[in-house]
C-alpha cells in the first residue's frame, strides 16, 4: 500500500478552506514527475496550476473537473503499475473513510498579528515553529502579507516565516513618512526589533527587495542571506504607468488591464484579485499611502533608491530571481550584477516570480536556508 | 477578512464613526431600548437591531431614544446638524416620511441654498424600505425616486455589507443631508468586511461583473439579483456588465453611459413603482446620450404600478425576479447586430 501516493487539494494562503478543479493537465495512465503542474484551481482568490508533490503513474482521478473540495482532500492517486485496482480501490476508500470533511472545512483561518513599534502598528503573518534565523517575506508596492500564498507555508516548514505588511498597506499603519525606500527600511528594522528577530533570511519582492537590501546596508549584520525577487533599486526603469494606474483605476476592467501588466498569463489575475486592489484603496489612509510612495520612492517617474553599486558592501549571501517577462521592473537590471550574486531568470514568468513559478522560488530560497 | 452581516457592518460603521467624531450623535424609535420604559437598556438596539450596544458605550446623551413622533424627531436632527453636530437618525420605516416631508425637502436640504453656503447640514437619515418581508403595502415601498428628486440632498442605496459599512462612514462624513436606504431583507446576508475604517465615495458606480453582451444597471437589493442572473447568463455563453450606481443622487452617469455604449443592450433593474422611478431616469439618460451606440430598446425591470400586497403569494409575484432579469437579457441579445 505505501507505493500508493495521494494527491490531494492544496492549501494556498492561510484564507483558503477548499478548491475548485477547474483543468486536469494529466489523465489516468499518464506518468507524471514531481513538480510537474498536473491540474488547474481555482479558490476564492486565485487560479493556478498545481505542481504534482508526486512521481508516478496516475491511477485514478478521484475529483473531476469542476469538483469542489476542502483542502486536503483527495483529488487523485499514484501507483506503479504493480499495484492492482483492487488496491487502489481499498486505498481511495479508506482515504474518503478516514477524512473529515467538517474539520477540514473550518480548519481555515489563522489570524495575522499585530506588533506595536516605533513607526506604528505592523501586521504579519506568522507560521512555523523550527529552530534558527527566521525568514522575513516582504511585498511590493500594493501588496501585503497575503500575497505569499505559495511560498510562506512552505519555507515554514523549515523555519519560521514571517510575511509583513510594510506602512501603508494591508493591516499596518497608514503613515510612510516622506515615503522612501530607506524610511521603509527603517520601519522594517523597528519591526525586526519589536518582535525580537535579530539575524533574518530576508526576501523581498519588488520594492520590498529595495527595502531589505537597505536594511542590511543601513545595519549590516541583520541579514543571513538576501533572496531578491524581481527587485527595486538595481536600475532607473520604472513602469510607471503601472504605479499610475493601480492608484488611479477604479473600475474593474480598466483595473484589471493594470494588474495584468503584473503577470506573463493574465488569466491568472481574477475578479477577486481585482476587488481585493479596489477594497485596499478604499482603506482610510491607503490612497494617501501610496501618493506618498509614488512621490517618494518613485518621484520623477524612476526609482529614487538604487544600490547596485553598494551591492559588494553585503556580506551576506544575495541571490537575484527575475522573470523574463517582467514588465514592471525589467529584467535587464539583472544582467550586469556583481560576481557572487547568484541569479535565476525564469522564462515565461513576469513580475510575479514567486507566485508564477512558485516552486522554483521556494526551492531558490530554501538553498540559502538549509 | 471578517465576514459579517450587513446590521453588524452598520453598527462597527456607526460606532467607529462615534469613536473618532463625539459630534456624532444618533436618535430615533427605540434604537437604545425604550427610554423611559420599564425592562432592560439597550434591549433591542432599535427595532432592526443595528444599534445595539451603542448606547451602552456612547452613553443617553449621545444615544437618544425618541418619542413616537417622526416630524419632531427628524425635525430635531436637522436643527442639530446645522448647529453643528452630526446626527444619524433612524426612521424606522421610509413609508412613514410623509409627515417630515417639509423637515426634509423644504428645511434640511435647503438650509445650504438659502444661506448662500454659510450653513451645512450633515444629517443622515438611516432607513428601511423594499418589498419581501410580508409587512404590506404601508411598510413595503421604495420610495427613493421622491428624495433622488430633491436637489440638496445625496441618496445611498447600499446592495450589500461590505458596500453599507463604507457608504454609510462616507454619508456621516458628507456636509449635506444624505438619505440612508436599507432594505430590509438584506440585514442578515453576510460577507467579507473589513475590521478597519474605509469609505466609499459617492456618485461612483460599482462595476461587479464586466461583459460583452449586455448592460443591466440595478440598484440596492436589486444588484444582488442582478448579479445572480449575470452569472447564469455567463454559464451560457452571455457574458453581461452589471453596474451599481451606489448612490442615486449624485448619480454616476459617466460609468452608466460608457457601460451602456459599450454593450449597446440595456436592462434597468428598479424595485419601485415603473412611473418616475430610477428605471425611468435612467433610461431616458441612455436615450439622450448614447442612442446611437445602442442595439436593441432599454428593458425596464421593476414592480409594478401597484401597492405592495400582503398576500404572501401575490407580494412574491410583484417583487422583480432573476429570472425577469435573465429572460429579459436573452430577448435583447437576440436583437441587433
Amino acid at each position: 500500500m505505501s507505493e500508493i501516493r495521494p494527491i490531494v487539494m492544496p492549501k494556498w494562503g492561510l484564507a483558503m478552506a477548499e478548491g475548485k478543479v477547474l483543468e486536469w493537465q494529466a489523465g489516468v495512465g499518464d506518468v507524471v514527475s514531481e513538480g510537474q503542474e498536473i491540474l488547474d484551481i481555482e479558490t476564492s482568490k486565485i487560479v493556478n496550476s498545481h505542481e504534482s508533490p508526486v512521481s508516478g503513474k496516475i491511477r485514478r482521478i478521484v475529483v473531476d473537473e469542476g469538483g469542489t473540495v476542502p483542502v486536503g482532500a483527495l483529488l487523485g492517486v499514484c501507483a506503479p503499475e504493480t499495484v492492482s485496482d483492487a488496491e487502489i480501490e481499498d486505498y481511495v476508500a479508506e482515504f474518503l473513510e478516514n477524512f473529515d470533511w467538517e474539520a477540514a472545512s473550518e480548519d481555515s483561518v489563522a489570524e495575522p498579528e499585530f506588533a506595536d513599534t516605533p513607526v506604528g502598528r505592523i501586521r504579519y503573518l506568522r507560521q512555523g515553529n523550527g529552530e534558527g534565523a527566521p525568514i522575513i517575506l516582504v511585498h511590493g508596492f500594493g501588496g501585503d502579507c497575503m500575497g505569499w500564498s505559495f511560498n510562506q507555508s512552505e519555507l515554514a516548514e523549515f523555519r519560521p516565516a514571517y510575511a509583513i505588511d510594510l506602512p501603508g498597506h494591508g493591516g499596518s499603519e497608514k503613515n510612510v513618512g516622506d515615503g522612501t525606500v530607506s524610511y521603509l527600511a527603517r520601519s522594517l528594522s523597528a519591526f525586526l526589533d519589536a518582535v525580537g528577530i535579530r539575524r533574518a533570511h530576508l526576501v523581498g519582492h519588488s520594492l520590498g527587495g529595495a527595502v531589505s537590501a537597505a536594511l542590511e546596508l543601513e545595519s549590516p549584520g541583520t541579514a543571513e542571506s538576501i533572496s531578491l525577487i524581481a527587485p527595486a533599486g538595481l536600475g532607473e526603469d520604472i513602469n510607471i504607468d503601472f504605479i499610475d494606474g493601480f492608484i488611479s483605476q477604479r473600475r474593474m476592467r480598466k483595473l484589471r488591464a493594470v494588474l495584468e501588466m503584473l503577470v506573463a498569463d493574465s488569466s491568472l489575475i481574477t475578479d477577486t484579485m481585482v476587488e481585493d486592489v479596489n477594497k485596499f484603496k478604499r482603506l482610510e489612509g491607503s490612497a494617501e499611502a501610496l501618493a506618498a510612495l509614488r512621490n517618494g520612492a518613485f518621484s520623477e517617474c524612476r526609482q529614487q533608491f538604487r544600490f547596485e553599486e553598494r551591492l559588494g558592501a553585503i556580506s551576506a549571501p544575495v541571490q537575484v530571481i527575475w522573470g523574463r517577462q517582467d514588465r514592471i521592473l525589467p529584467v535587464a537590471h539583472a544582467e550586469s550584477l556583481p560576481d557572487g550574486i547568484r541569479r535565476l531568470v525564469l522564462e515565461d514568468v513576469g513580475h510575479m516570480p514567486h507566485m508564477e513559478s512558485a516552486g522554483e522560488v521556494n526551492d531558490a530560497i530554501l538553498s540559502f536556508v538549509r | 477578512m471578517p465576514t459579517k452581516s450587513f446590521r453588524d457592518a452598520l453598527n462597527e460603521g456607526l460606532r467607529q464613526e462615534m469613536e473618532r467624531d463625539d459630534r456624532v450623535i444618533i436618535m430615533g424609535e427605540d434604537i437604545a431600548g425604550g427610554m423611559g420604559a420599564p425592562g432592560e437598556d439597550d434591549a433591542w438596539g432599535g427595532p432592526l437591531g443595528v444599534t445595539k450596544g451603542l448606547m451602552p458605550q456612547f452613553g443617553r446623551e449621545r444615544v437618544l431614544d425618541t418619542p413616537i413622533s417622526e416630524s419632531a424627531f427628524i425635525g430635531c436632527a436637522a436643527g442639530a446638524a446645522v448647529t453643528g453636530l452630526r446626527p444619524v437618525a433612524e426612521l424606522m420605516f421610509v413609508d412613514f416620511m410623509g409627515v417630515c416631508f417639509d423637515q426634509i425637502f423644504n428645511q434640511a436640504a435647503k438650509f445650504r441654498y438659502m444661506f448662500g453656503g454659510k450653513a451645512t447640514t450633515p444629517l443622515v437619515i438611516r432607513t428601511m424600505y423594499g418589498a419581501g418581508f410580508r409587512a404590506a403595502s404601508q411598510h413595503s415601498q421604495c420610495l427613493y425616486p421622491l428624495f433622488t428628486h430633491i436637489p440638496g440632498l445625496k441618496v445611498v442605496l447600499p446592495s450589500n455589507p461590505y458596500e453599507a459599512k463604507g457608504l454609510l462612514i462616507q454619508a456621516i462624513r458628507d456636509d449635506d443631508p444624505v438619505m440612508f436606504f436599507e432594505h430590509k431583507v438584506l440585514y442578515d446576508d453576510e460577507a467579507d468586511v473589513p475590521d478597519e475604517i474605509y469609505t466609499i465615495p459617492f456618485g461612483e458606480a460599482n462595476v461587479t461583473r464586466e461583459g460583452d453582451d449586455a448592460t443591466v444597471i440595478a440598484f440596492g437589493r436589486m444588484v444582488n439579483l442582478a448579479n445572480e442572473a449575470a452569472d447564469k447568463l455567463g454559464a451560457a455563453g452571455i457574458t453581461v456588465t452589471v453596474v451599481d450606481p451606489r448612490t442615486t443622487s449624485p448619480l454616476d452617469k459617466e460609468t452608466i453611459l460608457e457601460t451602456a455604449s459599450e454593450t449597446g443592450r440595456v436592462v434597468v433593474v428598479d424595485e419601485a413603482h415603473p412611473r418616475c422611478n430610477l428605471a425611468t431616469d435612467i433610461s431616458a439618460l441612455i436615450c439622450e446620450n448614447c442612442f446611437d451606440d445602442m442595439k436593441a430598446p432599454i428593458k425596464q425591470i421593476t414592480g409594478p404600478h401597484a401597492p405592495v400586497p400582503f398576500s404572501p403569494s401575490l407580494e412574491d409575484l410583484y417583487i422583480p425576479k432573476v429570472e425577469a432579469i435573465e429572460a429579459a437579457v436573452r430577448e435583447l441579445v437576440g436583437k441587433g447586430h
